[in-house]
């Protein structure tokens, strides 16, 4: 009966229903009133204001019923802000629980009491406080410690003066592990939002107060004393001996957050410790990390980046366990990827027989996404291991032959990688040159026609092949077009005989039909090359100068920034591969200051037209730094009229300034989305900057080389916007791209 | 940490939504089904909008979703989400959109309790059953101080996961080991990857607080022990296999039957320092059923079914399949509940199919034949023979050929040669307690290429 009154709740709203429920909750039956409530709370669940109930649930806030109790406050948390005065009507009753003989209902009121955030809240709250962090119950002292948390994030003067900090950092001692677990939560989330109370400090004596509350305290509680011992730098040996050897038989615990935050524990101590017994510690984690793999599928995608970076720092550690990656027929397609590049970062001269044989298996599967990187992959096995290349041609050569369109395009686009770092396989070109009608992706056309270019002197009709691209060079897409041109000039370099034509005509529809600037350039600068008289080798020394071989195709962090992320493993830093600060906003707690900053902000929004100053800031791409702010606020979901968030959001130098600057929002998609690239899917809250920012973006302030180029260029090619940083740089601007600029830039002397 | 939790059903209505912090606005519940629910491009449990993270789950046809807006630790919130499932599953049975709309009150309750300003707490179901329950028994201990002191007594102990008082005249222990088998051949018959992800359920009826020691024929342990009692007599099956890990006297152990376990994880009651300096499992353990440890094994691993897949396509109208599967273990022992599932092409218009033994079945909803054997003694073969005739098609797409998989239960057999050796009870009124040992084999992903 009440069930399905209930719900009934989620049906069509009723005429009246605020009045229905307000009457329920002056009811003289207690089992109405509690219906009331209940219904109520449904209410609010389902987004429908029903703030104007506030005097009439607060009316029901002293009962022993403990349900109905708990469900009051609920209600008070959501609602305490549109009310504040009425809040003081419910202090009587928190402040007589805080009291109660159950500890239960102590530790409710405290609990909530710290909920309510509501300043006059905050001068009622510091007598329960104090009482009940000396509270006899363990239960009612953990929930305190964390209550100390709450006030300071509400108040912090009001938490320094009364001596909270001091009695928190006494819990630590506290005999029961689980209040030392929150106390060291509390005073970890206090240190992490204002580092200059230096509330969280580690010396040897908590160090063992930690190590010994770690054995006996609950999962979670065990991962923040793990993550504190991880943040606990120590230039003693013996104390990191002692941690590593304490924490080491924490692998074994069943929750992998566990498992994870012990495994970094270990990792970032370990440094220190002698190399035997690092190598030591390094094989025991091995096991343990191959379990977690086995996990849920979304845990097993965060402990698969995460050995990816670790990976990244000891290349050894899994060496024996390539099987284990072996993709299953119904992972999830983001778990694939993962393996994928994690089996390629394992693939060694022993084992990459058997690798091989798994990635033409799923070169065969219908994903297209995950065919293609397995393709991928397959080259990135070739260039990293030399003996394995043979192989890897043959079994390229095989997946051609299957004539599946996009297979075959990305073939042609790995072996042209394989091509520029092992000579001698020209023999497979005729092979390659049959599938040239079926080639549709500029990629793809573009590495055929860098190869035809590169060995022209050895294939007999290269210049028919080219001369029927540069029949339809209006036709094709800009890459393209710069490889053709390139290819062309080669080929006259290597054969004038044949391409006298040619050439001219190239040049012709580059520089007189063509309006894209960067195809234009190249077609001027090859043009005075070849037309100069002085040194008739100029051409020939630039266009066919010795290319720098490439080292690897398999996608690496910079060290400083893998330095980083091993300090963050388990977070979401360590799944995006990207430092905090590019997705976190700062002054997340809500300073007083950042407050109002947003508040003022959001006025001066108000009194100009917010959509024209944004829309401006966009398109222009150098705004003034306050518009810039603006734009930033408008972009950050947080930002929704009541009381703006904390998402005062500087532009951080170097990598994201680019965004900062263009005005795009900052959509971090987990990198094995492969999105596509940038805002063009973005809602229709953001869609209007998404789509003039991303514009803007290449327009006003990428670098003529193209959009890839400014990514290169400050050396952080894994960390554009697009989120395609998983795979290796793309793959004609990337592997190619040092060639053309050295091209360009030697063109320009 | 953890700003909030959301509740959504499929449709991308909000079922839950308990904030725990203050940046948690009833917005976002918008905004996670514009950007999820409702976009199928989605293809990541993880999506950053701003500084805002969401980390989902899909449980049933409920998206359980954590918002985050720090960098906060995802494998915790993911495991997190897992065991607010599990809580959901032990106290409604079914975690689905119904339960989680029936009981929504039952859910605001347990997350203020499990969740403090968006940190777990306790998480362990007995405790919390102590004091948060159904409707239909009053929750009369919680509003009773003497005994609510007790329960947060527990709730907070170094032996959270047990009460005190539990007295049973009949002192019992059952021991599960289930395995489940992982397989995956190739299409030229090679195995690419064989082995066993293990776990050990044990359901504790015992007095008092028994501190119980476990052994198993673990390779390490019995290494280490000389001494222990005579190793067992199930060597046979075993064989003497390639020995990978090279410890010391390791050879003649594997010869008497021990086995090597690559990695253990424990439930939190066992002690793990003991079990790191000597590897005895000795533990204190939850009243009723839990799972004491999962363990994996990839040596030596007893496959219980060979199958061997003839498929050939007839030109573009027909796929031949022919396909033989025989039972590799002691004709004592049977199967039950055997199914395999051989894919077909998805244009299949119509199969026939004969066995020589069980009933097999075209699926189309699934593009599969199922061919179901209620019971497989040991020893024996059985053969399908099929054909799926074709409809053409306009574009002629390749078929990508899954793999074929099984799936079975197998009793008093482990793939892996594991063996409970011993569990002892100690407990201070030394009561006499009784054991049972049970072993399963079933299939994990078993999957069979062609």
């Amino acid at each position: 009966m009440a069930m399905n009154k209930i719900r009934g709740a989620f049906a069509v709203p009723r005429k009246g229903e605020t009045f229905e429920l307000r009457a329920g909750l002056v009811s003289q039956y207690a089992y109405e009133r509690k219906e009331a409530i209940q219904k109520t709370i449904m209410a609010m669940t389902l987004g429908k204001d029903v703030s104007a109930l506030f005097p009439d649930v607060l009316k029901n806030i002293a009962t022993t019923d403990l349900e109905q109790k708990k469900l009051v406050y609920l209600y008070l948390m959501n609602y305490a802000k549109s009310h504040p005065d009425l809040c003081i009507l419910a202090v009587n009753t928190f402040v007589q629980d805080s009291e109660d003989p159950n500890p239960l209902i102590r530790a409710l009121a405290i609990r909530t009491m710290g909920c309510i955030r509501v300043d006059k809240m905050i001068d009622y709250m510091e007598e329960p406080l104090r009482k009940t962090l000396r509270d006899e119950s363990p239960y009612v002292r953990k929930t305190a410690a964390i209550c100390v948390a709450k006030l300071f994030d509400l108040s912090p003067g009001m938490c320094l003066e009364n001596g909270f900090l001091e009695m928190l950092q006494e819990m630590i001692a506290d005999p029961n592990p689980m209040v030392v677990a929150n106390a060291i939560t509390a005073l970890s989330e206090i240190h992490e939002a204002a580092p200059e109370t230096q509330a969280l400090q580690v010396t040897p004596n908590t160090l063992r107060k930690l190590l010994m509350a770690l054995n006996e305290c609950t999962e979670w509680g065990r991962v923040t004393i793990l993550s504190t011992l991880s943040e606990y730098r120590t230039s003693a040996v013996n104390e990191a001996e002692q941690i590593c050897e304490r924490v080491a038989p924490q692998f074994q615990h069943a929750n992998p957050s566990v498992v994870l935050a012990a495994v970094k524990t270990v990792f970032l101590h370990m440094k220190l410790v002698n190399a035997e017994l690092a190598k030591n510690y390094l094989k025991k984690m091995a096991p343990p990390l191959v379990t977690l793999v086995s996990s849920a599928p979304e845990v097993q995608y965060v402990a698969l980046r995460n050995i990816d970076l670790l990976l990244q720092k000891q290349p050894e550690i899994l060496n024996k366990e390539l099987r284990v990656f072996f993709c299953k027929y119904n992972d999830p397609p983001y778990v694939k990827f993962q393996k994928l590049e994690i089996m390629v970062r394992i693939a060694n001269d022993r084992n990459f027989d058997q690798l091989l044989a798994e990635l033409k298996e799923y070169a065969l599967e219908v994903d297209m996404d995950f065919v293609r990187r397995a393709v991928k992959a397959i080259g990135q096995v070739a260039i990293k291991i030399e003996s394995a290349c043979e192989r890897c041609v043959n079994t390229l050569l095989d997946l051609i032959n299957t004539k599946v369109n996009y297979v075959v395009q990305e073939a042609i686009v790995v072996i042209k990688d394989i091509f520029r770092k092992y000579p001698g396989y020209e023999g497979i070109i005729p092979t390659l040159c049959k599938c040239i009608d079926e080639l549709d992706e500029p990629n793809a056309r573009a590495a055929l026609i860098w190869i035809v270019g590169e060995y022209a002197e050895k294939i007999s009709n290269a210049g028919d092949i080219l001369a029927g691209f540069v029949e339809g060079f209006n036709e094709e897409f800009s890459q393209t077009q710069l490889q053709i041109l390139t290819a062309v000039v080669k080929l006259f370099l290597k054969r004038p005989d044949k391409a006298q034509g040619l050439v001219q005509k190239v040049l012709q529809a580059a520089t007189a039909e063509n309006d894209n600037p960067d195809v234009r350039d190249r077609a001027y600068v090859y043009w005075r090359l070849l037309s100069s008289t002085s040194d008739s080798n100029a051409a020939r020394n630039v266009v066919l100068s010795k290319k720098p071989p490439i080292v690897t195709t398999i996608h690496s962090l910079p060290p400083t920034l893998l330095e980083q992320l091993l300090t963050e493993l388990s977070t979401l830093a360590s799944v995006y591969h990207k430092p905090p600060e590019q997705f976190v906003g700062q002054g997340r707690f809500g300073a007083d200051a950042v407050q109002k900053a947003a508040i003022e902000e959001q006025l001066q929004n108000a009194r100009e037209n917010p959509l024209a100053a944004a829309a401006a800031a966009a398109v222009s791409g150098t705004a003034p730094p306050q518009q810039q702010n603006n734009v930033e606020n408008l972009l950050d979901i947080d930002f929704d009229g009541t009381a703006p968030a904390s998402a005062h959001k500087e532009p951080n130098g170097g990598v994201s300034g680019l965004e900062g600057l263009a005005g795009t929002p900052v959509r971090v998609e987990s990198p094995a989305a492969g999105a596509p690239a940038g805002s063009n899917n973005l809602d229709d809250l953001l869609g209007v900057f998404g789509d003039s920012g991303a514009a803007s973006s290449t327009a006003a302030s990428a670098p003529p080389n193209g959009g890839a180029g400014a990514d290169l260029l400050n050396g952080f090619g894994g960390l554009d916007l697009s989120g395609s940083s998983m795979s290796s740089p793309p793959p004609v601007p990337g592997p190619s791209q040092p060639k053309k600029t050295n091209e360009d830039i030697m063109s320009l002397f | 940490m953890l700003s909030g939790i959301l509740i959504f059903n499929q449709k991308g209505e909000n079922l839950i939504f308990r904030a725990f912090r203050n940046d948690c606005r009833p917005r976002l519940a918008d905004i996670f089904r514009i950007q999820v629910i409702s976009n199928p491009q989605v293809r990541s449990p993880i999506l950053t909008l701003g500084s805002t993270t969401f980390s989902h789950v899909k449980h049933e046809n409920i998206y359980l979703v954590a918002v985050t807006k720090s960098n906060a630790n995802a494998a915790l919130i993911f495991e997190f989400l897992y065991r607010l499932v599990l809580l959901g599953k032990s106290y409604f049975g079914k975690f689905d959109e119904e339960a989680v709309k029936n009981n929504f009150v039952l859910i605001y309750e347990l997350l203020d309790e499990i969740l403090d300003f968006g940190y777990p707490q306790n998480t362990e179901t007995d405790t919390l059953k102590m004091y948060i329950t159904t409707e239909g028994v009053k929750s009369a201990i919680a509003n009773n101080p003497t005994d609510s002191s007790r329960i947060t007594q527990q709730a907070t102990g170094a032996l959270s996961w047990r009460r005190a008082d539990v007295k049973y005249r009949k002192n019992e222990a059952f021991v599960d080991v289930i395995e489940d088998v992982n397989l995956l051949m190739s299409a030229t018959g090679t195995v690419l990857r064989a082995d066993v992800n293990g776990q050990i359920v044990m359901r504790a009826y015992l007095s008092g607080t028994p501190e119980c020691k476990f052994g198993l024929n673990d390779r390490l342990l019995l290494d280490n022990d000389a001494a222990g009692p005579g190793g067992s007599t199930r060597g046979g099956s075993l064989g003497g296999g390639e020995n990978k890990m090279g410890v010391g006297s390791a050879k003649t152990r594997a010869a008497a039957g021990s086995v090597t376990l690559e990695d253990c994880q424990f439930h939190q009651c066992v002690k793990l320092g003991r079990f790191d300096a000597d590897r005895i499992i000795s533990f204190v353990p939850p009243d009723g059923e839990f799972e004491l440890m999962r363990y994996r094994a990839t040596e030596n691993v007893n496959l219980p079914f060979k199958v061997h897949p003839i498929v050939r396509e007839i030109g573009t109208t027909k796929v031949e399949y022919s396909v033989a599967i025989k039972a590799n273990y002691s004709s004592k022992l049977f199967a039950t509940n055997v199914i395999i599932r051989i894919p077909t092409p998805l244009n299949t218009a119509k199969t026939t199919e004969r066995t020589s033994q069980g009933r097999a079945k075209y699926e189309p909803e699934h593009n599969n034949i199922v061919w179901k054997i209620a019971r497989f003694s040991g020893g024996s073969e059985y053969v399908l023979t099929a054909e799926a005739a074709l409809t053409s098609m306009t574009n002629q797409k390749a078929w990508s050929r899954p793999p074929l998989s099984l799936s079975f239960s197998l009793l008093m057999f482990t793939s892996s040669g594991l063996l409970v050796r011993y569990l002892k009870v100690f407990e201070k009124n030394n009561y006499s307690s009784v054991k049972w040992v049970r072993y399963m084999t079933r299939a994990g992903s078993y999957e069979i290429r062609f």
